[in-house]
């Protein structure tokens, strides 16, 4: 019964060498995001970052937590939490990044009768025009 | 045979599985969609976080200068060699190496109670200078609208991060018992296998949480 259980369901055993290179590799990522950090690359210091990150946070999901060797069926629930909070946060942002839009609509209402596409030069904007006066306070 | 079947099936074997695969695969699943909820519940925190740095990008830099980056690396650096002590404790475990198995729990412990420490200077040095979240927000020296938004949002990520840490010291403490007692073996290490999978996802999230708040560039 033992050997039998032990030939069926053995552990997958990986060589200390590839936890030793794993871990090798996120202390050096460590030291590279710190390093670039106090680089100004303007909007591309957070890309950069979130690259490094996610690059260190593959290592630790494959080997560390063995998704690269175990059913995939793990591999693919985890990738689905990740796959949904980035739509979660990609849709806020949506929100979010173009409420003030919003805002501005709502600061200069359209008024009744008022020609909405009419077609403004390029020396007028289209809220100045005055076929559809900003003036909100003017309005009821 | 169904009259021998408890006496042929090991202890750790439940009556309702199978066999130790599919009792281990069950486990394996149940932790992975527990994982799941984690990913969700810290994606609620990155996504507030997400839309108050796009509202307050400048705040966030000056706020985040208060930060020690040294600190937080060194914390970066032990929660990293954490993950390495204990994926060699689940590696022994499978090769029933015992003694090596406790003692790369213990240094999991002890990695895990230094990031702790290191996470009480840090916390005790705001809460003295008085960056603290919203009402509690005390401290002049930070330009921008709003600072103390930094704050709660700094606080309640690496707080429910920090409680992470804590129940999974917890978690290894008891893995460590249990393997004092002679509870596990290369046929059965599921409980060290699952801490194991938890204690690499309070790793991951701190990989994201330490550019996030130390490194805004």
């Amino acid at each position: 019964m033992k050997s039998e259980h032990a030939a069926h369901g053995s552990p997958h055993v990986l060589p200390v060498q590839t936890y030793l290179a794993v871990a090798g590799a996120l202390l050096v990522l460590t030291i590279v995001t710190v390093a670039v950090s106090f680089v100004h690359f303007g909007a591309w210091n957070l890309v950069v970052a979130m690259v490094i990150a996610a690059t260190k946070a593959i290592l630790v999901a494959l080997f560390f937590m063995h998704l690269k060797y175990d059913n995939k069926m793990y591999l693919s629930i985890f990738a689905g939490s990740v796959l949904f909070l980035a739509l979660f946060i990609i849709f806020s942002m949506f929100d979010t990044l173009r409420r003030a839009d919003i805002y501005e609509t709502v600061g200069h209402p359209i008024r009744p009768n008022a020609i909405i596409y009419q077609q403004t030069d390029s020396t007028q904007t289209s809220t100045g025009s005055a076929v559809a006066p900003v003036d909100s306070t003017a309005k009821h | 045979m169904s009259m021998n079947h408890a006496a042929e099936h090991p202890a750790f074997l439940e009556h309702h599985f199978n066999d130790a695969e599919q009792q281990r695969e069950s486990a394996k699943l149940g932790m992975w969609v527990f994982l799941l909820t984690e990913v969700l519940t810290f994606g609620g925190l990155f996504c507030a976080y997400a839309i108050y740095r796009s509202w307050n990008p400048d705040m966030f830099f000056n706020a985040h200068k208060e930060l020690d980056v040294w600190l937080g690396t060194v914390n970066t650096i032990v929660l990293i060699t954490s993950s390495l002590t204990m994926a060699l404790a689940i590696r022994s475990m499978q090769l029933d190496n015992k003694k090596r198995a406790i003692l790369y729990l213990v240094f999991t412990l002890l990695f895990a109670a230094t990031f702790l420490v290191v996470k009480y200077f840090e916390y005790s040095h705001k809460f003295h200078v008085g960056q603290l979240p919203g009402k509690f927000y005390t401290f002049t020296g930070i330009q921008g609208n709003n600072p103390h938004i930094f704050f709660s949002i700094y606080f309640a990520m690496t707080g429910l991060h920090g409680l992470h840490v804590l129940g999974g010291m917890c978690l290894i403490g008891w893995l460590i018992y249990r393997t004092h007692k002679n509870r596990f073996s290369s046929a059965y290490y599921t409980p060290i296998e699952m801490v194991g999978l938890f204690w690499h996802l309070v790793d991951l999230i701190w990989i994201f949480l330490f550019p996030l708040f130390y490194l805004i560039g």
